[in-house]
């Protein structure tokens, strides 16, 4: 009973989120009322599946690849946790985490917590630092990067 | 995690298909190198020989490079800092001889880590390496317990600067883990390549299934021992020289 009553509830408020979500994409113009996620992209041209999919299934990604790996010793790059962070760490703190962490910000938006990171490294790999565009100070980049949400006319990112 | 009936007939199979052909042809070659695609399979046993008298006492290469790869950091508590290896050092009293070693996870056959965890956490893997999911363990300790070689440690307080593929957090228990993320990308253990390379080459690892590879021909033809042989757990870790 109560878990349909969960599961009733949980429709329209991942709708809602994911409303609010595609929302500030829009509205890029003019500071949002409420704080909005960070969404910075550094590294990669286009994210392993289209963003709405990766928006509502990320978790369902993760979570498959973490039995495959650690039972199975199946260790495919595509949707490993370290792929995730590898792209979307910040750029000047290389991390996922942290008040504009990809990761943390958006899920302290929504308010789900994560416990990912408890255990598992937010910061992206040596390797993936290198060949990273250096931390730009350039006030115009900045701005492009703080509205975010500027993302490839090709649906990648997210 | 125990083979279930129709992974037992597939891996029969294939060991009689590898078998049935002329000599020196197999249908699947048994120490082949895994794309990152398949799964670990029945086929392979990883394990270690070591060799005892080759192990110098001051030396802890092994360890080293152990914590050095999995970032074993102490925490200046060294009652609850993690050991995923250890060197022991042994005397007889008799003679007076002293015997130096390092003890890690057995890698046992029949674990009895994986017989008493209440979730399932702690269990093997096809190839015989035995692994904690921390995903699922809830930091009972039981195998802790369990485990004769006391081989496990418990994380106690929160930690940073984990490596990306060795992912370690409050609250759950950890142990060797055969490095298992190297094996898995057909690379031998840090403390192998570190006793090769710094120590006194004591440290053999190898497919103890693979009748051609290095272990397994020394096992069969050279003497060694399981530690606590009577528990029947039949190790993955042997020893000679002990």
């Amino acid at each position: 009973m109560n878990r349909k009553i969960t599961s009733l509830l949980a429709v329209p408020t991942v709708a809602l989120v994911v409303g609010l979500l595609s929302g500030s994409v829009a509205a890029d113009k003019k500071p949002a009322r409420v704080p909005t996620p960070e969404i910075n992209i550094e590294r990669g041209e286009k994210c392993v599946e289209d963003t709405d999919y990766m928006r509502r299934h990320h978790q369902d990604l993760i979570l498959h690849q973490r039995d495959k790996t650690v039972h199975e010793g199946i260790r495919t790059k595509k949707y490993s946790l370290k792929n995730c962070v590898d792209c979307h760490a910040s750029k000047e703190t290389n991390s996922v985490v942290g008040k504009e962490g990809f990761c943390e910000s958006c899920h302290a938006y929504t308010a789900v917590k994560i416990d990912c990171f408890s255990c598992h490294t937010p910061e992206r790999t040596e390797e993936a630092k290198v060949g990273l565009p250096a931390p730009s100070r350039d006030p115009t980049d900045m701005i492009k990067r703080s509205v975010g949400a500027v993302l490839p006319k090709t649906g990648g990112g997210g | 995690m125990s083979l279930s009936r129709r992974g037992f007939l597939g891996v029969a199979g294939a060991a009689a298909a590898g078998a049935a052909l002329s000599p020196g042809i197999r249908l699947i070659e048994l120490a082949d190198a895994r794309s990152p695609e398949e799964a670990a399979s029945a086929l392979n046993r990883w394990g270690l020989l070591i060799d005892a008298t080759k192990c110098s006492e001051g030396c802890d290469a092994c360890v080293t490079a152990c914590n050095e790869e999995h970032g074993l950091t102490s925490l200046g508590r060294p009652q609850t800092d993690a050991q995923w290896i250890r060197k022991v050092t042994l005397k007889d009293k008799q003679t007076g001889r002293v015997t130096t070693l390092p003890m890690l996870c057995m890698h046992c056959a029949e674990p009895p880590c994986v017989d008493v965890c209440p979730t399932g956490a702690s269990f093997k893997r096809a190839d015989g390496i035995v692994l904690v999911d921390k995903h699922t363990c809830i930091g009972c300790r039981y195998c802790m317990m369990a485990c004769p070689y006391k081989a496990r440690s418990f994380i106690h307080e929160d930690i940073t600067g984990q490596k990306p593929y060795a992912p370690r957090g409050k609250g759950t228990v950890e142990s060797c883990t055969l490095c298992v993320h190297r094996v898995d990308t057909d690379r031998i253990p840090a403390c192998v390549e570190a006793c090769n390379a710094d120590g006194g080459k004591a440290l053999q690892f190898g497919d103890l299934n693979d009748p051609n590879s290095k272990i397994a021909k020394r096992l069969a033809t050279e003497p060694s021992t399981q530690i606590r042989a009577d528990l029947n757990l039949n190790t993955g870790v042997r020893y000679q020289g002990i």
